[in-house]
């Protein structure tokens, strides 16, 4: 064969390219620069928390930042040490795919997480019969 | 099908493995793609339970603990070593793979063994802040530790904290198990025999996957 095999594979020839270990080494300084940058934003919206009056959507922004961050922290462990990136391109597609199901499962559960909230505080403070005698027009609007 | 893989190679023609990979490799990839799946079903319940609480405990306030800094309130502090000794250990994993790729069996054994170290670290840092939150009272199906806006917080906190945390910490646990093994079966010789160090890079994902689970963890619980 014209190919070395190691039980089944055939060797890729980049695992014997000399840059393998400056790969590494890059993707060691993104992956501490992004920690490093997640936890300055973390100090950040702690010493915003101090002030009672802060912004919740500010902290809503920065804390999406952090998540995004770290999501691309995850794309640099599974794509460069954990070698996904090297693979086949179906040998991916078979993982990937299926994990597509976390975009329904974190919308669906956070949604209904958020609309059981609201119901609870819209009735829960009312005493049922209470809430019937209370249903007046002026208040339609505010329930949406 | 052909003509999503290399042209040079007809990898579905037989006689090749179509994926380009070791069965136990493969295996290795659905078994962690399973395993993502039970984590992120462990982290979306938590995400879901505090999505609909009013209010909940801050972390900044709840993990400011360091050790031989006692009393001194450092948020932060403590997760940040933690989540580095991880990234570390990560790196010296993927170079033991490097090493075990060009077939030096020092190098695999070097590069292993402070992975191992690492990982016992970083198991020992666990050790100390459970301890630590123990004897402030939170454990499961109690929590000391208030909501941010002042009211009493149930018990979903911790409850979820010590779950994940220590199913998390559990991986961590095995994998240094596993790690110790393929180290002593390295300096035995056993891959050297073998022809390859195959059984290092499944090792290594399992690793890596515990690695990025900790992303996640350090995201939910610390950082946001």
């Amino acid at each position: 064969m014209e190919h070395q095999t190691f039980g089944g594979e055939v060797t890729v020839p980049h695992e014997h390219n000399p840059g393998a270990v400056s790969k590494i080494i890059r993707t060691t300084v993104i992956l501490s620069v992004i920690t490093i940058v997640e936890l300055i934003l973390g100090y950040y919206i702690y010493t915003l928390h101090k002030n009672p009056d802060f912004s919740h959507n500010f902290v809503l922004f920065l804390k999406g930042i952090i998540i995004i961050l770290s999501l691309a922290k995850a794309f640099y462990i599974v794509s460069i040490f954990m070698h996904l990136g090297d693979e086949i391109r179906n040998l991916i597609m078979t993982i990937v795919v299926p994990l597509l199901l976390f975009i329904w499962f974190i919308a669906a559960f956070l949604w209904d997480a958020s609309s059981w909230k609201n119901l609870r505080n819209e009735y829960a403070p009312k005493d049922p019969v209470k809430h019937e005698q209370h249903a007046e027009p002026a208040h339609e609007g505010g329930l949406k | 099908m052909a003509q999503t893989v290399p042209a040079t190679t007809k990898w579905w023609n037989g006689g090749k493995s179509p994926f380009n990979v070791e069965y136990g490799k493969l295996m290795m990839w659905y078994f962690l793609m399973s395993d993502a799946f039970t984590f992120g079903a462990f982290l979306i319940s938590y995400g879901s339970i505090r999505f609909s609480s009013n209010s909940w405990p801050d972390p900044n306030h709840v993990f400011n603990a360091v050790p031989f800094f006692e009393g001194s309130h450092l948020p932060l502090v403590f997760v940040s070593f933690m989540t580095f000794v991880l990234i570390v250990s990560s790196v010296t994993m993927v170079l033991a793979v490097h090493e075990g790729h060009k077939g030096n069996k020092k190098g695999v054994i070097k590069y292993l063994f402070w992975t191992i170290v690492f990982g016992l670290i970083f198991l020992g840092s666990q050790a100390w802040e459970w301890t630590h939150l123990h004897h402030e009272g939170a454990w499961w199906g109690s929590n000391p530790f208030p909501n941010a806006d002042g009211t009493v917080a149930s018990t979903n906190f911790t409850n979820y904290f010590f779950t994940i945390t220590g199913f998390h910490g559990f991986h961590v646990l095995s994998g240094v198990v596993i790690n110790l093994i393929a180290l002593l079966m390295t300096s035995n010789g056993v891959f050297e025999r073998r022809g390859h160090y195959l059984m290092i890079e499944k090792v290594g994902l399992y690793w890596h996957f515990v690695d990025l689970v900790w992303v996640f963890v350090f995201l939910f619980f610390y950082l946001v």
